[in-house]
């Protein structure tokens, strides 16, 4: 069974004003991140400062989207009530390619092919008011290469 | 004439932001980090040199969990941090706590940070921070989760079984059958009844997982010498060597996910008490998962990463071993009464070191390492009690 979140009631982000632009960046189908201009790193979650150099020179830059799967874990019994209907559902954390971690829930794979090390592409989806970064599988490699069944074990 | 005792210490930078009637879109922690900035600023120092945080007890986005969240979103790893709640006192509370905590040799250069934002239109939740806002709405509500990417990526990473974590929580299971205060007494389990348990998020089982319970924990501390001269009932139990750190809250920030802030905070305790992993003979180490009591067997250095099973294996971890692992159970066995979950582990280790501990009394007991969690391996507290000062 794959995750369809759509029709979910289930707690919705609680934007600050920190945090409207990346929100607004979903809706618009942009997944944004804080590019620090002082230490050149890149920041997510969005911060008023940098978290490696506490300068304020952040900046908001599309990011590829892309990451790779650094763990992992299938929800059988929800923290919350509202996500028991979609349960079991794939929690995972996600390397983005720009450095930083972001938790979000994996669509478009059944629980039981996800692996360690898959590589993942953002795959924006609306539930309530908002819209979200869920992930989904990357499309398969170049031609060239084999398409592989499953995702990789390994990055 | 003896002199009072005083804490000693000198202040070197300070920050404040240009008052405001009302703020619009800031948020408490990016005040805090504004504020902090300044400080930093003004000091000179870098601020990699910041061991130690002090904050208030914020409502502005986060009622739990304050010191880790700050940190987080600074980006700073401190080794010694806590909430002063003294209302209109906590930030004349906070220097000299920092001054205290500087002289114990907790930290060398502490941040005192408190800050309001002040919205025209008052948020109507309370609980705003980074972990409701990022985590939360993708169905990642409580520890759960959490736990699970843990153990999920230290099975991946060294090929640890089910079974071996499951083994961890048969050993609690069996220590909780001499404990007649253990949620768990009477009711023994082995590693397959762990691994018959109902999947709560996968690869966790039910049965790895603490149960919650009411109960409560409480402790006297007094000085070393004055202990030693008052009247007590019991031998005390000394404190030789602690060590604390935090790394982040969010176990999506977590810098690691196969060691935690244990590794450094006990790896101080130990020097601090002048012994090594090898020389404890209690092991009463914080277990709210197996995949925490692993990972923390992993950080105190008993055996290499990944090699918490091979280390326990055949291994008698009961009163009656060489080496004993939650001799009250552990919270695996014994139940978790909230925070007072974490106290547990020192009753026990006083209860062993002075010859209290009835019905599960070790032979020989001089050293005892009690370790702490909190959040998701976010936040860890390591001492080492001895027998002797
Ligand atoms: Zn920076």
């Amino acid at each position: 069974m794959m995750l369809e979140p759509r029709d979910l009631i289930v707690p919705a982000p609680t934007p600050t004003g920190e945090t409207e632009r990346f929100w607004q960046g979903c809706r618009d189908g942009e997944l944004l991140l804080q590019h620090c201009s002082t230490c050149e790193r890149w920041v997510f979650y969005p911060r008023a400062t940098c978290p490696h150099c506490w300068s304020d020179a952040l900046e908001w830059r599309v990011a590829s989207g892309a990451g790779v799967v650094r763990s992992f874990t299938i929800v059988h019994k929800p923290g919350h009530p509202g996500w028991a209907a979609a349960a079991p559902y794939t929690v995972a954390v996600i390397d983005l390619a720009e450095g930083p971690r972001m938790l979000t829930a994996l669509v478009g794979i059944a629980p039981a092919d996800v692996r360690i090390g898959a590589r993942v592409v953002v795959r924006f989806q609306t539930v309530g008011e908002f819209t979200l970064p869920f992930f989904a599988p990357a499309a398969p490699a170049a031609p060239a290469a084999p398409a592989a069944p499953t995702a990789p074990a390994q990055a | 004439m003896s002199r009072m005792p005083r804490p000693t210490g000198a202040i070197v930078g300070v920050g404040e932001l240009p008052a405001v009637r009302s703020t619009h879109g800031k948020t408490t922690l990016g005040i805090l980090a504004e504020a902090a900035a300044l400080a930093l600023a003004d000091s000179g120092l870098e601020k990699g040199q910041l061991d130690g945080l002090l904050v208030a007890p914020h409502v502005g986005e986060t009622p739990q969990h304050v010191p880790a969240t700050v940190a987080e979103y600074l980006g700073l790893t401190p080794r010694m941090s806590n909430v002063v709640d003294l209302g209109g006192a906590s930030g004349p509370g906070m220097i000299w706590r920092a001054a205290a905590a500087i002289n114990a040799g907790m930290a060398t250069a502490v941040l005192c940070v408190l800050g309001n934002h002040r919205e025209p239109v008052p948020s109507r939740s309370p609980n705003r921070n980074p972990i409701r806002e990022f985590d939360v709405p993708f169905g990642a509500s409580g520890a759960n989760t959490a736990y699970a990417l843990l153990k999920q990526r230290h099975m991946h990473d060294y090929g640890t079984t089910d079974a071996q974590f499951a083994s961890l929580a048969a050993v609690s299971r069996a220590n909780a059958q001499l404990n007649p205060n253990a949620i768990f007494n009477g009711k023994p389990a082995d590693t397959a009844d762990i691994l018959a348990s109902p999947m709560v998020a996968e690869p966790l089982h039910l049965l790895e997982i603490v149960m919650p319970i009411a109960g409560g924990d409480a402790v006297i501390v007094m000085g070393a010498d004055a202990a030693r001269e008052a009247r007590l009932r019991h031998a005390p139990v000394y404190l030789r060597g602690a060590g604390e750190m935090v790394t982040h809250r969010a176990m999506s920030q977590a810098p690691s996910y196969t060691t935690g802030p244990l590794k450094p905070a006990i790896a101080q305790a130990l020097t601090q008490a002048g012994v090594a992993a090898v020389d404890l003979d209690l092991l009463s180490l914080y277990d709210c998962y197996t995949v925490m009591l692993a990972i923390t067997i992993e950080d105190a250095g008993l055996c290499p990463p990944g090699g918490f099973a091979d280390w326990a294996h055949g291994r008698d971890l009961s009163h009656e071993g060489d080496v004993a692992l939650n001799t009250h159970g552990g919270q695996l066995g014994f139940g978790q009464a909230d925070l007072a979950g974490g106290m547990s582990h020192v009753v026990e280790a006083v209860h062993q070191l002075r010859g209290t501990a009835t019905g599960r009394q070790m032979a020989e007991a001089g050293l005892a390492l009690v370790t702490g969690n909190g959040a998701t391996m976010s936040e860890a507290v390591a001492l080492v009690l001895g027998r002797d000062a």
